[in-house]
């Protein structure tokens, strides 16, 4: 719980890891560059004095994860979204029995979501279904860049992929986290390219799809997209950052959310360990768009309550104080939910 | 006019050159990013040039775009004699760096990854490059005329617009596109030249918008994340207006520390009413 000026924001962290990537659990370069870039990324986008030293980056643990989230960073349950990048790492990159530890441990705290991979075939199906089981699945994470022998990418609509999302729906795991590229495969064609959530999300309309980064460096398609398709929402993980170094930018990135899906389909993230929660969400609770942006209509107190955590709740079944939760906005499911706050001359002036 | 002699060294010709080549993604030109790391001229015109970008995972099709169009404008040159591109600390160095020392060309190199070729991926980014273009075309004519109804838009013609760095921007997309640049042609087009219905127009400007937030966005964090992966490769970088924040004042070589956002010509009457 986060609390400002008399007022109390119920937090969820939707998107978290616990990874390892100490030199012994590196497989080859390629280990060791994701870690680099991952560092890069922290380095570049955090204030100076949230910056942590290399070695501190590689592994948190359990313990270190909980005072960073609970104890100082004001969150209220957080959800597990593991990478396994098992072409990269030995033991792979999110430590799926630590973690899943953890959350029997706290499972007032912590969720622990789970991938798959279609490129496994029927033997991953029966997988899917031991781990539904063993982890009590409500969501999972998708990685369509993954490795994987002589394939480096999938598509969400590969006709094994759907196979998948049919014995989703059958063991009641409804939200699907999807991590977008780079996709190396089909090369021809942008590794970031969405069109595939479209035709998911059209013939699972009992899924929720969730796609992580909002789709960025494609923000553009996502929104087009999740504009079209009630159940697309967007994650924030990598986009919250930019709230400090860019402001504007984040600023436009949210105006664009609130404007093509509204408040109620927009997830906190920290992304942890890229980042940490406390000073995104004192930052993100402070935020406003510039007033020289006259083309988006301010954040109200409301929809940053709905973003920093009453969503992600309520697709998660997490139980949330009766005083903190807050009714769906009056918005369309389709198209823009803020078509009066378009400005830019005549619009703004009817 | 006087014939003026220019003393250029050789590696400031390849440079030079080697500035035709564009991030299909950015926009922008390899060399005012930063993407260039050494080049190395030998006698008898032997050219060898590094590459670098702002991740070891930037997607491999387009790493090999700038690759192997380096390599294309300096074998063009007419003193060069071996050309050499490396592309240095991406995933896929070893595959590129192969393909390219070996002329194997795009399906060479990439084998069973590679389909057919990256002409249409080129084209969707020369699509929303000219989208981003007449985007800042028309929001800064909307917020330099007050009375321009949004719907009005669908009638503006290049004619129009004031003569500038945005102007010039968009005309050069336009004919990438193969589309016309006569002073009557229509600005708000897609890229098949195609115009829209006056009631199209907002939705039409807010998706472009999107696209051209998109685009400035990226080409700002991939600039930033150069610089962090490679300390002191801000000196390559040059000044990138579109999309520029406060922070950036810090990085761009001969900025003078003002920051004028475009939206400032906005009348403050319309917030006024939106709000």
């Amino acid at each position: 719980m986060y609390t400002k000026d008399g007022e109390n924001y119920f937090i969820v962290d939707a998107h978290i890891a616990l990874w390892d990537a100490r030199p012994e659990n590196i497989k080859n370069l390629q280990g060791q560059q994701f870690i680099d870039c991952f560092y890069d990324y922290h380095a570049n986008l955090s204030p100076e004095s949230e910056v942590w030293p290399k070695e501190e980056y590689l592994y948190q643990g359990g313990e270190r994860l909980m005072k960073d989230l609970f104890t100082d960073g004001y969150v209220d349950h957080a959800i597990f979204q593991p990478a396994q990048l098992g072409e990269f790492y030995n033991n792979g990159f999110g430590q799926t029995e630590e973690a899943f530890a953890l959350t029997q441990a706290n499972s007032d705290k912590l969720t622990y979501n789970h991938n798959f991979d279609p490129r496994n075939g029927e033997a991953g199906l029966d997988q899917l279904r031991a781990d539904a089981e063993r982890f009590g699945l409500k969501g999972v994470k998708l990685y369509t860049a993954e490795w994987h022998g002589d394939s480096r990418g999938w598509k969400l609509d590969d006709p094994m992929a759907y196979k998948y999302f049919e014995l989703c729906r059958e063991l009641g795991i409804t939200n699907i986290h999807i991590h977008k590229g780079p996709t190396i495969r089909p090369l021809d064609r942008d590794a970031f390219d969405v069109a595939d959530v479209d035709h998911v999300a059209t013939d699972f309309t009992d899924l929720n799809f969730i796609i992580e980064h909002v789709g960025l460096p494609r923000l553009e398609d996502f929104c087009w997209i999740a504009t079209q398709e009630p159940n697309v929402h967007g994650g924030l993980a990598v986009a919250m950052p930019f709230i400090h170094t860019r402001p504007r930018y984040f600023a436009q990135i949210m105006g664009e959310l609130m404007y093509w899906i509204g408040e109620d389909r927009i997830q906190f993230s920290s992304d942890y360990a890229l980042w940490t929660p406390r000073w995104l969400i004192e930052q993100f609770v402070d935020f406003q768009i510039p007033d020289d942006m006259t083309e988006y209509a301010p954040l109200t107190t409301e929809a940053k309550k709905k973003v920093l955590g009453l969503n992600a709740a309520k697709m998660y079944d997490i139980e949330v104080p009766a005083e903190l939760r807050l009714p769906d906005a009056d918005e369309p499911e389709t198209g823009p939910r803020q078509p009066d706050a378009a400005d830019l001359g005549q619009m703004a002036s009817v | 006019m006087t014939l003026t002699v220019t003393r250029h060294t050789y590696a400031d010709a390849v440079r030079e050159a080697l500035g035709a080549v564009f991030d299909p993604e950015l926009d922008e030109p390899i060399t005012d990013l930063g993407f260039v790391r050494t080049v190395e001229v030998g006698k008898d015109g032997d050219v060898e040039v590094h590459l670098r970008l702002p991740t070891s995972f930037c997607s491999p099709n387009f790493a090999y775009l700038m690759a192997s169009d380096s390599k294309d404008v300096l074998t063009a040159l007419p003193w060069t004699r071996s050309v050499v591109v490396r592309l240095d600390d991406h995933h896929d160095s070893e595959i590129i760096n192969h393909g390219l020392a070996t002329d194997a060309g795009y399906k060479g190199t990439f084998r069973h990854e590679a389909e057919d070729s990256l002409d249409e991926l080129r084209r969707t980014f020369q699509v929303k490059a000219h989208t981003a273009a007449m985007e800042r075309c028309l929001t800064g004519l909307l917020r330099s005329s007050p009375d321009l109804a949004e719907t009005a838009l669908a009638d503006v013609v290049l004619d129009d617009l004031p003569d500038g760095l945005e102007k010039d921007s968009l005309l050069r997309r336009r004919s990438t596109l193969g589309l016309g640049n006569h002073d009557a042609a229509p600005v708000m087009v897609d890229e098949h030249g195609v115009g829209y219905e006056p009631d199209q127009v907002p939705m039409a400007l807010r998706r472009a918008r999107s696209t051209r937030i998109s685009i400035d966005g990226n080409a700002h964090f991939c600039r930033g994340l150069l610089r962090t992966r490679y300390p002191g490769s801000g000196d390559d970088q040059t000044r990138r207006v579109d999309g520029e924040e406060p922070a950036d004042a810090a990085y761009a070589p001969g900025h003078d520390g003002t920051f004028i956002p475009l939206s400032t010509l906005a009348t403050h009457s319309n917030k006024e009413h939106s709000r």
